[in-house]
């Protein structure tokens, strides 16, 4: 018989050896998206015609900083955990499966780097 | 380790294609798609960062037709996503699994992409001089 409980028994035994933390994240970033995203397209639209100058002018206004580094954060984030679901629900080759994963995490991590490096650049830059 | 030939349950090509399967497997496509899509983001505000010709380049590959198709694209996919993660994030609290609801959502999901798309590049166009 067994003296540990059915919860540390299950612990760490599904497809992807954890679960909860990536689930609750998900529906975090999705809902800082919703309103985020939305404001993001209809800055891209308002901006449609700026000039280079107005554009930079438009990026250095703190709250607007501030925004696009959120976005930033929250995309990339969102985008690999959902690509991380994907690549678990499809690729069944063990070894395949983790090297995806990690060449996608790498990805993403060094397109978001890229992303806000550009935007405070823009922000403090002279 | 030796894979024994097992009988495999049916998969997805004997079923008829419902509103609700193609929904759930829209939501999927559009989320790759647009994980795809951020480096379009990335391109967008590095070339920004780079300077007034790098930005110039960039605003003319968006406004080339390609470019454009591919923002139609782009938006049409983010929209559909937001209103379905919506959609899904309503079945996450428990709310809406009577099979009329999901329909109706689906339904909701499908009309409310489609109008912030439109709505969205005529504003878009009108911008434009």
């Amino acid at each position: 018989m067994s003296l540990r409980t059915p919860l540390a028994r299950v612990r760490g035994l599904g497809s992807a050896r954890d679960g909860t933390k990536h689930w609750w994240f998900q529906r975090l970033t999705a809902i800082a998206l919703v309103p985020l995203s939305l404001w993001l397209v209809a800055s891209l639209i308002a901006n449609i015609d700026a000039s280079y100058a107005e554009v930079v002018a438009w990026v250095r206004s703190p709250a607007v900083t501030a925004l696009l580094l959120m976005v930033v954060m929250f995309v990339f984030y969102h985008a690999q955990l959902g690509l991380q679901v994907v690549i678990e629900d499809y690729v069944h080759l063990e070894s395949a499966k983790i090297a995806i994963l990690v060449l996608v995490k790498i990805t993403v991590l060094i397109l978001a780097l890229l992303s806000a490096t550009a935007v405070i650049r823009v922000a403090v830059g002279s | 380790m030796q894979q024994r030939k097992r009988p495999l349950s049916p998969h997805l090509q004997v079923y008829r294609p419902q509103l609700t399967s193609v929904l759930s497997i829209t939501h999927r496509g559009t989320g790759i798609l647009l994980a795809i899509a951020t480096v379009l983001l990335a391109y967008w505000l590095l070339a920004l960062a780079a300077g007034p010709d790098a930005y110039a380049t960039a605003q003319q590959f968006f406004g080339s037709w390609f470019g454009q198709v591919v923002l139609l694209g782009c938006s049409f996919a983010l929209f559909y996503h937001l209103c379905n993660g919506i959609r899904h994030l309503f079945w996450d609290i428990g709310l809406g699994y009577e099979l009329s609801q999901v329909y109706r959502s689906g339904t909701a999901v499908v009309i409310a992409s489609s109008v912030m798309t439109v709505l969205a590049w005529v504003v878009a166009l009108a911008m434009r001089t």
